[in-house]
C-alpha cells in the first residue's frame, strides 16, 4: 500500500481488516514526511512521538471493537496551524504565536480524536490565514508539490500541499475567502468549504469571524465526505453553529445526478480568466453533461463587488480579532519598552508580518469614525444583495459551476509585492464566504507547467450533499475514462 | 483617495502599530491603491437594502446559567510572558 | 455672578447577580485569589467564542420592564474596540446600535416634589478585569476574575438638577434592582458604579452646556461631594471667561477633588461593529410576558399590601419597604410571631436606631427573624418587661445571641414570686416613711417613685404593673389603718 497515494477510506478499511496496523500506517507516513519535507515544507510542527503513541492506543481500541461506526479510524490527519490543539504549539504561522500552546482542543480536534483519527502535525499557512500563497508565513514558504518553483496557494497551502505531495492523506484547512478551495485547486486535490455554521469554529483562531469556516482537504470526494461527517454538526460552544445539520453519507453522494440543473454565471467567465482555465472548465461541463446534468447560463451581476466587500469586512473583523495579541496574556512580547503604550506598539509591530499589518491598518481605517457607513455598512448591504442574488439563482439551478481561480498557481515571490493583484485572484471564491454558502474545489486539469486547475461547485445553504454528489460523479466519470 | 500622513498616524494608533518611515510610505501607497479599488463598492445601489450582519438564520442562542469549573491559575498564566503574584503584568497603566 | 443651574445625567453600571459570567460558565462570586475565576473564554484566548447567558438577558429585560422601557424586539451585540490591560480581547462585547431597552422612566421624590427621570437606554455588556497597582514598582498587575461578569449600563436622560435628585434617583434605582433581585448593588464591591455627566448653564437657557464625565465615586457621599465640586469648578471656570472642556475626570475622594484623565492616545474612536460571534436576539411578546410574570413583587405593590394585609400605617409601610432587606426581615418575622405592628415598631425604632448609630446599610443587617420573633413573643407572654427587652434586643442585634438563653443565663425573667415581691415592696415602703406620709397627704404621684425604687431593688425583673398595684394596695391599707 502506497501511503502517498492511498485514500483515507481505503487506509482505514485496510487497518480494520488487519492488512496493516495503525502504527505501521503512521510510521510510513512519517517516513514520507521526513523525505519530502525538505522539499515542500508543508508543516510547522510534526507530532512524531505523539502520533506514534496515539497510534498504539487507537490500535488497541480498534481491536477492542471501538470506533465501529467511524469510517476513518486509524487515519492520520494533518491540521492547519490555526486550529487549536491542547498542549501543542498552535502558531498561526506568526511570530506572535510562535511559542503559543493552547489550553484546549478545538471542537474539530475533539471530534477527530473521538473518531479514532490521529493528529499527525500542524501545517503551514499564510500568517493568521491572511494571504493566498502561504508565503507570508513566519516559518517560511511552502512549495507546490507539482512544481516547486510555484506557490501552493493559500492560506491553507500547507494542508493542500501535504495532501498533494504525499505528506498527509487528508487534512483540515480553514476558508475565509477561498483559503481551502484555492490551494486545493493549485495543488490538485479536493477541498470543501462547508456552509457557514456547519462546522464548529470553536478553537479556530479567528481571522474574520463572520466568514471563517473549517473544512477538509483530501485526495478524493469520498474522503472529504467521510471527514465532514465527523467534524460537522451542532456545537454548544459556537453560537453560530447551533443548528442540527445532517452531513451526507457516502451512499447519498454516490447517487446519480441525472437531471441536476447546473448554472454557469457569465460574470465568472469574463476578462481576467486565463485561457487554460477556461478550456478546463469547458471540459468539466462536457463531463457533467455526460453524467446527466443540465447546464444553463445564469447571471450573478453583483459578483464584482465581492472582493471589495470581502476585504472591507475581513480586514475590519481582523483588526478587532487580532487586537488581543499585545504581549500580555500569551505570545510574543517585545523585549524593549518604556511604558504600556510602547509595550503594545513594539510587540505588535515586531510580532506581526507585513501582510497582517497591512490588513489591520485597512481594517482600522474602514471602521474608524466617519467611515463606518461608507465602508463597513455598505459592505454588509452588498452582502445582502449578493445573498439575494444567489438565492434567486438557486431558484433556477441546483448548483453553480465556476472556476476556483482565474489562473493556475503563480511563481514563488510573484504576488508578494502586488497585494491588489493577489486580492483580485480571490474573485471567484469570496462571494461564497460572503453568502455563507458551501462550495467545493475539484481538480480537473493541468496547465502546460504541470500545475493543476480546479473547478468550483457552489450549492445552496447546507446542500453539501448535492455538491459532493456532483463532484463524486465527476471524479468517477473522469477516472473511468482514464482507465 | 489621498491618504495624509495624519491619517496614517491615526490609523496606526488605532491598530496600535508603530510604523517605520519606509513602512509609512509603503502604507500610504498600499492604502491609496486598495481604498481606490474597494471604493468601487460605492457604485452599488443600496437604497432600501438592509445591512446583513449575520448570515446564519438562528436567533436566541443561549447557555443556561450553570457554573462550570474554572481552569486552574497555573494553566491560565502558562502562556504569559511575565507574571507576578498570580497575575499578568504590564508596565504601570496610566489613569488607573 | 449669574444664576446657574446644573444639568446632570447618569451612566450607572450594574453587575448582574447571575451565577455565571455573561459568555462563559465561570463563577461571578466576588473575591477569590486573582485569576482563579477564569477560563480560556473570559480571558480571550485565541479561538474561543462567547455563548450568551440567558439569565443575563432576562435580568436586563426585567430591569427594562420595571423602568417602563420599550424592549428592543430584535437586538444585537456590538464590539467596542480599545486597548487597555483590563480588557483581554481588546474589545468589549457591548450593545451600541440596538440596546436591549430604550425610552424608560422612573419616578423620584425629593423635598422639592415628585419628578420623572428619563431612561435613555439600558444595554447589556461584559465587565472588565481589575488592575492592581504596585506603587513601589512601576508595574500593574492584572486580575481577570471580574472580567466577563454581566453588566447593564443604565443611561439616564440629563434630567437631574441637583445632587439631591441624583441621590433620590440612585436610591430608587437601587430599590428597583434589589427588588428584582438582579443585583446586590454593593458600591463598595463595585457592583453598582455611577458615572456623572454634568454641565452648567444659565437659568432659563435651554441649550446644554459642555459636559464633563466624572468617574470613580464609590459611595453616595462621594457622589454628592463630586457633584458639588464639579458644579463649582465649572461655574468658576465660566465666570473667569473660559470654556469648559469636554473630558473625563477622575474623582479622588481622599483629596476631595477631581483630575482630568489623560486621554493622550485614546481618541475614543471605538470602531463599533456588530459582533459576528453572537447571533441576534429576538425578544418575543411571549417571552417578555413570561419574564413579567416571574417578576417578584415590586416596592409600590408591597407598600400597598402592607397597609391592607397587615393594617400598617402608610408611614410604616413606606419605611419598611424602603429597603428590600428590611422588608424581608419584616415579612419573615411577622410570619413567625403574627404581630405585624409589634414587628414594625421594633424595626422602625430600635433597629433603625442601632443601624444609624453603627452606620450600617440595610444589606449589612444580620438580624435573624427567628430571634426577633422570639423576643416579641417573650414580651407578649410577659416573660420580660419592655425595658429588659430593649437590652436583650441590643445583644441580639450585635452578638446574635439567643434571647431565651440570654434571659435565662442572665436571670432577666420577670419574677412572679408574689411573696418575694411583697417582701421587697414592704421593705421599700418601710425605708421610705416620708413617701408614706406624702401619700397620706394625698400625693398619689409618690406611688411612681416607690415603683421605681422597687424595680431598682428587683433589678428591673418585676412587672411594674403588678408592683404598682401592690404598692397602691399596701398604701391604701396603711391609710385605712391610720384612720
Amino acid at each position: 500500500m502506497d501511503i502517498t497515494k492511498v485514500s483515507a477510506l481505503q487506509l482505514s478499511k485496510a487497518i480494520r481488516s488487519k492488512e496493516l496496523t495503525v502504527k505501521e500506517a503512521v510510521l510510513a507516513q512519517l517516513n514520507e514526511i521526513r523525505k519530502r519535507e525538505p522539499l515542500y515544507h508543508c508543516y510547522i510542527s510534526i507530532l512524531e512521538e505523539q502520533a506514534i503513541k496515539r497510534a498504539d492506543e487507537v490500535q488497541k481500541k480498534i481491536e477492542q471493537g471501538e470506533y465501529s461506526n467511524s469510517l476513518l479510524a486509524g487515519v492520520p490527519v494533518a491540521i492547519k496551524d490555526n486550529i487549536c490543539t491542547k498542549g501543542i504549539k498552535t502558531t498561526c504561522a506568526s511570530h506572535m504565536l510562535s511559542e503559543f500552546c493552547p489550553l484546549y482542543d478545538a471542537e474539530v480536534i475533539t471530534r477527530l480524536e473521538a473518531a479514532g483519527c490521529i493528529i499527525l502535525g500542524k501545517t503551514n499557512l499564510d500568517e493568521f490565514a491572511m494571504g493566498s500563497t502561504t508565503e507570508t508565513s513566519y516559518f517560511g514558504v511552502t512549495k507546490n508539490p507539482n512544481h516547486i518553483n510555484y506557490v501552493p496557494g493559500g492560506s491553507s497551502g500547507g494542508s493542500a500541499a501535504a495532501v498533494a505531495g504525499g505528506e498527509a492523506i487528508i487534512a483540515l484547512g480553514s476558508d475565509t475567502g477561498g483559503s481551502i478551495r484555492q490551494p486545493s485547486s493549485f495543488c490538485g486535490v479536493v477541498g470543501l468549504k462547508p456552509t457557514y455554521g456547519m462546522v464548529s469554529r470553536y478553537g479556530l483562531i479567528a481571522y474574520a469571524s463572520s466568514l471563517d469556516q473549517i473544512g477538509p482537504i483530501g485526495r478524493t470526494v469520498e474522503d472529504c465526505t467521510a471527514i465532514l461527517q465527523i467534524i460537522a454538526g451542532k456545537d454548544e460552544k459556537d453560537s453560530t453553529c447551533a443548528v442540527n445539520t445532517v452531513s451526507p453519507s457516502l451512499k447519498a453522494i454516490r447517487q446519480s445526478i441525472q437531471g441536476k440543473r447546473i448554472g454557469l454565471p457569465v460574470e465568472y467567465f469574463e476578462e481576467g480568466l486565463s485561457k487554460e482555465v477556461r478550456i478546463a472548465i469547458l471540459k468539466v461541463i462536457e463531463v457533467l453533461k455526460e453524467c446527466g446534468a443540465n447546464i444553463e447560463e445564469i447571471k450573478l451581476n453583483t459578483s464584482i463587488y465581492g472582493v471589495p466587500a470581502y476585504y472591507i469586512l475581513a480586514c475590519a473583523e481582523a483588526s478587532s480579532n487580532l487586537s488581543r495579541y499585545d504581549g500580555v496574556k500569551y505570545g510574543f512580547r517585545a523585549s524593549k519598552y518604556e511604558d504600556l503604550s510602547e509595550l503594545y506598539k513594539e510587540t505588535r509591530s515586531l510580532g506581526f508580518g507585513t501582510e497582517v499589518k497591512r490588513r489591520l491598518l485597512i481594517g482600522s481605517f474602514v471602521l474608524s469614525s466617519g467611515y463606518y457607513d461608507a465602508y463597513y455598512n455598505k459592505a454588509l448591504k452588498a452582502k445582502n444583495i449578493l445573498r439575494e442574488e444567489f438565492h434567486l439563482a438557486f431558484e433556477k439551478v441546483d448548483l453553480i459551476l465556476t472556476p476556483v481561480a482565474p489562473t493556475t498557481a503563480p511563481k514563488l515571490g510573484e504576488s508578494l509585492f502586488d497585494p491588489l493583484k493577489m486580492y483580485l485572484g480571490d474573485s471567484y471564491t469570496v462571494p461564497v464566504n460572503l453568502t455563507g454558502l458551501p462550495a467545493i474545489s475539484v481538480p480537473c486539469a493541468k496547465d502546460k507547467n504541470n500545475l493543476p486547475i480546479g473547478f468550483q461547485l457552489i450549492g445552496k445553504p447546507f446542500a453539501e450533499q448535492e455538491i459532493l454528489q456532483t463532484a463524486y460523479q465527476y471524479e468517477r466519470t473522469v477516472q473511468k475514462g482514464e482507465k | 483617495m489621498e491618504i495624509t500622513p495624519e491619517t496614517i498616524e491615526y490609523i496606526s494608533t488605532l491598530a496600535n502599530l508603530k510604523l517605520k518611515e519606509e513602512e509609512k510610505v509603503q502604507t500610504k501607497k498600499d492604502l491609496e491603491q486598495i481604498l481606490e479599488y474597494i471604493g468601487i463598492i460605492q457604485e452599488l445601489d443600496t437604497k432600501s437594502i438592509e445591512p446583513l450582519t449575520h448570515i446564519v438564520q438562528q436567533k436566541n442562542v443561549f447557555r443556561e446559567d450553570e457554573v462550570k469549573e474554572s481552569i486552574n491559575r497555573e494553566q491560565i498564566l502558562k502562556n504569559a510572558p511575565v507574571i507576578k503574584e498570580g497575575c499578568f503584568t504590564v508596565p504601570k497603566a496610566v489613569d488607573a | 455672578m449669574k444664576n446657574y443651574e446644573t444639568v446632570i445625567g447618569l451612566e450607572v453600571h450594574v453587575e448582574l447577580a447571575t451565577k455565571t459570567k455573561i459568555f462563559c460558565g465561570c463563577t461571578t462570586k466576588f473575591g477569590g485569589d486573582p485569576n482563579t475565576h477564569c477560563c480560556p473564554i473570559c480571558i480571550g484566548m485565541p479561538g474561543t467564542l462567547p455563548v450568551l447567558n440567558k439569565k443575563a438577558v432576562e435580568f436586563a429585560v426585567a430591569v427594562g420592564l420595571a423602568m417602563d422601557c420599550t424592549i428592543t424586539k430584535r437586538c444585537k451585540f456590538d464590539r467596542k474596540n480599545y486597548f487597555y490591560p483590563d480588557l483581554p480581547k481588546a474589545y468589549q462585547i457591548s450593545q451600541f446600535y440596538l440596546p436591549i431597552c430604550r425610552n424608560g422612566k422612573i419616578g423620584i421624590e425629593t423635598d422639592s416634589g415628585k419628578k420623572k427621570i428619563g431612561i435613555h437606554e439600558i444595554h447589556l455588556e461584559e465587565d472588565a478585569g481589575k488592575l492592581i497597582h504596585d506603587p513601589s514598582k512601576e508595574i500593574t498587575l492584572i486580575d481577570y476574575n471580574r472580567c466577563g461578569v454581566p453588566l447593564i449600563e443604565i443611561v439616564s436622560e440629563p434630567d437631574m438638577r441637583s445632587a439631591e435628585e441624583v441621590i433620590a434617583y440612585l436610591e430608587k434605582l437601587k430599590l428597583i434592582l434589589q427588588y428584582l433581585e438582579v443585583s446586590d448593588c454593593k458600591m463598595q464591591e463595585g457592583s453598582l458604579r455611577a458615572d456623572i455627566n454634568l454641565s452648567v448653564r444659565e437659568i432659563g437657557s435651554d441649550i446644554l452646556g459642555t459636559r464633563t464625565e466624572m468617574k470613580n465615586m464609590n459611595s453616595f457621599k462621594a457622589i454628592v461631594k463630586a457633584i458639588e465640586a464639579e458644579k463649582k469648578r465649572q461655574i468658576e471656570w465660566i465666570e473667569s471667561g473660559k470654556k469648559v472642556i469636554q473630558e473625563t475626570r477622575r474623582w479622588d475622594d481622599n483629596k476631595n477633588t477631581s483630575f482630568a484623565m489623560r486621554s493622550k492616545e485614546d481618541a475614543k474612536d471605538y470602531r463599533y461593529f456588530p459582533e459576528p460571534d453572537l447571533p441576534p436576539l429576538e425578544l418575543s411578546k411571549e417571552w417578555l410576558e413570561q419574564i413579567k410574570k416571574r417578576q417578584p413583587e415590586l416596592r409600590d405593590q408591597k407598600m400597598q399590601r402592607y397597609q391592607t394585609e397587615y393594617g400598617l400605617p402608610e408611614y410604616d409601610a413606606a419605611i419598611l419597604t424602603g429597603s428590600k432587606p428590611l422588608a424581608e426581615l419584616f415579612e419573615k418575622t411577622t410570619a413567625l410571631c403574627k404581630k405585624p405592628k409589634e414587628v414594625s415598631n421594633w424595626l422602625m425604632v430600635e433597629t433603625l436606631r442601632m443601624m444609624k448609630e453603627r452606620e450600617l446599610e440595610p444589606d449589612q443587617l444580620s438580624l435573624q427573624p427567628e430571634k426577633l420573633a422570639e423576643l416579641i413573643r417573650m414580651v407578649e407572654d410577659g416573660k420580660i418587661n419592655r425595658t429588659i427587652s430593649k437590652e436583650v434586643f441590643e445583644h441580639i442585634f450585635l452578638e446574635d445571641i439567643d434571647p431565651k438563653e440570654y434571659v435565662k443565663e442572665n436571670g432577666l425573667e420577670i419574677i412572679r414570686d408574689d411573696t418575694l415581691l411583697r417582701k421587697t415592696v414592704e421593705k421599700v415602703i418601710e425605708e421610705n416613711p416620708q413617701s408614706v406620709k406624702d401619700y397620706q397627704n394625698g400625693k398619689e404621684k409618690i406611688v411612681g417613685y416607690l415603683v421605681g425604687q422597687t424595680m431598682k431593688v428587683m433589678k428591673g425583673k418585676a412587672d411594674p404593673t403588678i408592683v404598682n398595684q401592690m404598692i397602691k394596695d399596701i398604701l391604701r391599707n396603711i391609710v385605712i389603718k391610720s384612720i
